[in-house]
């Protein structure tokens, strides 16, 4: 694959975070931190790695991503809604009565999305079957699978990685999959390792027989080189070990466990759009702000 | 035809059409020779799965055979395949992903295994979710037809099949069609309404009372999920009666839909015979007897009812 635009790649995410911050402040809920971790992540595949049409959602040779994750679907629906399955302007309805942009992902009410996931723990399974039936359907797509870390505690998670190396061997071996972990060490309640440690998590994937890469999740060259890696990895599944910041590009929020599920207040917003974006906002981000201070006079 | 085993009905079925469908998968937990997929597995070995005992995995993964075009059935004792419950809701049901969902070794008749292998409440849990239709055959012909439909039904289906051997209800040339209950003895003082392994006993039920001067009319719900209801609601009209016998727990089965029908819609006189309380090993036919779901006791409980 082509070298990446990694200008290109930094505005875009960029761009994914203050349309997340926007999303959210309409919302009045969902999940920042997660959303802003997964950010650079879901520009790359979108933006540089995955096959697809928006006009044709279910052309029957594009890549799939599985956002196990669910919650933090506001990341994914930026980045849908930048290369054009719905118009931006509808980003606003997330959450909102009648809206495809469910809380969480809806593969029935918007075309583009895989699967319903947000019940953690069952996009690694799913992604596992897509991978299996594209190998048995003669398809060279790819399925990338975005997990969180948290989400790894689930048993299903462990039944999936036991399975998705050995499975399909040799004919239909599973090396059309790829697995990213938003490793950003925070979950619901406080820090993953207050809660239940995942470490050594790069040994345990490896000794179910993933070949596993440790990056930068916000390095866009390393994460571009881990995908690549991993297309040139035969007979086996490629789990990718990425390492982020909770809540990345906006201070307050950073390594913060308790904007793992709360919009921020209009202020709030508006604040973080200025330390993304710095000062002048282009005229696009100023329409941003102006309709976040008007939601905040209502 | 000879009595057979539901399962052993589906493992024929689906060993046939796997011959001529190549879209057609199965995916098993460690249960493939229970289940009776083994066969196919032989067959096709390519594509055949047997993901350990992890049915979460199985199920999620059928999801995502089907949603890239592949007909997956998903095979596991009902217990251990609905346990998966969640799963089930959201990466089957809400995702919308045509996955057939295979339970078998249904209910107290399974026997000597005992409680925790009887799928008891698995109509009730699959009931609950709104796009999941209910199969459930009663002999070795409808089984045979049941799975040639689900193969080629859009969506996701669970069937429910019987580790037991089932008499044959059907002659040569019946015709299952889904969504249609069948009158299989015409009555006029009472309805039975049944499915799967009581089925037969019914049938034997309605023979001994008719000796006693009551004439049963016996329905089959091969659908128990949408149900009938214009066939359910004629028959109940007709004989002012209703009882519905199933091997499965008292709540929320065939007889709680059958309860939610007529009480919305025509309030019956209705009596629920199935599995109270929780299973335990023993002989299938003592098991059967205890709960009063042998001919006997399907006979007796009628009796009573209608005397009251």
């Amino acid at each position: 694959m082509a070298r990446p635009d990694l200008a290109r790649l930094q505005q875009l995410a960029r761009e994914c975070r203050v349309q997340i911050l926007r999303m959210l402040t309409h919302a009045g809920s969902g999940h920042p931190g997660g959303s802003l971790s997964v950010a650079d992540i879901l520009v790359t595949l979108y933006f540089h790695r995955m096959r697809y049409d928006p006009a044709r959602p279910g052309w029957e040779e594009r890549d799939r991503l599985v956002l196990s994750k669910g919650h933090c679907v506001p990341a994914q629906y930026c980045c849908m809604a930048r290369a054009g399955f719905f118009p931006e302007s509808q980003l606003i309805t997330l959450r909102k009565l009648g809206s495809p942009l469910q809380g969480h992902p809806d593969r029935v009410m918007l075309p583009g999305i895989e699967a319903a996931t947000g019940s953690l723990g069952q996009g690694l399974s799913i992604a596992v079957g897509m991978a299996l039936g594209l190998k048995l359907g003669g398809k060279a797509a790819r399925v990338y699978c975005v997990v969180g870390d948290g989400e790894i505690q689930e048993g299903q998670v462990w039944e999936a990685a036991m399975s998705a190396p050995q499975l399909g061997q040799p004919a239909h071996a599973l090396d059309n999959l790829c697995v990213i972990v938003d490793y950003n060490k925070i979950q619901l309640d406080d820090h993953v390792r207050n809660i239940l440690d995942l470490e050594p998590l790069v040994d345990k994937w490896k000794s179910f027989g993933w070949p596993v890469l440790d990056i930068d999740g916000h390095d866009f060259a390393q994460i571009d080189k881990a995908l690549d890696h991993a297309e040139a990895i035969k007979g086996k599944p490629t789990f990718v070990v990425a390492h982020t910041v909770k809540g990345k590009g906006v201070s307050f929020m950073e390594d913060e466990p308790e904007w793992h599920g709360k919009a921020p207040k209009p202020a709030e917003a508006i604040r973080a759009i200025g330390e993304i974006l710095g000062d002048p906002l282009p005229a696009w981000a100023q329409a941003v702000v102006g309709e976040i201070e008007r939601l905040e006079k209502r | 035809m000879a009595a057979k085993a539901s399962r052993a009905a589906f493992g024929e079925a689906l060993l046939e059409l796997g011959a001529t469908d190549e879209r057609i998968v199965t995916v098993d937990a460690d249960l493939s020779k229970s289940t009776m997929t083994a066969k196919f597995a032989k067959a096709y070995p390519s594509r055949a799965f047997n993901v350990g005992i992890a049915e979460s995995t199985m199920i999620g993964m059928a999801a995502g055979l089907a949603l890239t075009g592949r007909v997956p059935f998903a095979c596991s004792f009902a217990c251990f395949l609905v346990g998966r419950f969640e799963t089930i809701r959201v990466s089957v049901a809400y995702t919308q992903a045509p996955v057939k969902l295979v339970g078998t070794h249904v209910g107290v008749a399974i026997g000597e295994d005992g409680y925790t292998q009887m799928g008891l409440e698995d109509i009730a849990c699959i009931r609950a979710l709104p796009n999941i239709p209910i199969v459930q055959p009663a002999d070795e012909l409808e089984t045979r037809q049941a799975v040639a439909w689900a193969v080629g039904h859009p969506g996701p289906v669970y069937l429910r099949l019987t580790r037991q051997s089932l008499e044959p209800v059907h002659e040569d040339g019946y015709r299952f069609r889904f969504g249609l209950a069948e009158v299989l003895r015409p009555g006029h003082d009472v309805t039975i309404v049944a499915s799967g392994g009581p089925l037969w006993n019914c049938l034997e039920a309605a023979e001994r009372l008719a000796a006693q001067g009551v004439v049963a009319e016996v329905v089959n719900v091969a659908t128990i999920k949408p149900l009938d209801e214009e066939t359910i609601l004629g028959s109940a009209g007709k004989t002012g009666r209703v009882v519905t016998v199933e091997d499965h727990g008292v709540h929320g089965g065939l007889g709680g839909a059958v309860a939610e029908l007529l009480g919305e819609v025509m309030p019956t006189p209705l009596r629920r015979l199935g599995v109270t309380g929780f299973g335990e090993s023993g002989d299938p036919r003592g098991l059967y007897a205890k709960h009063g779901l042998d001919p006997d006791g399907i006979a007796e409980s009628v009796l009573k009812f209608l005397h009251r």
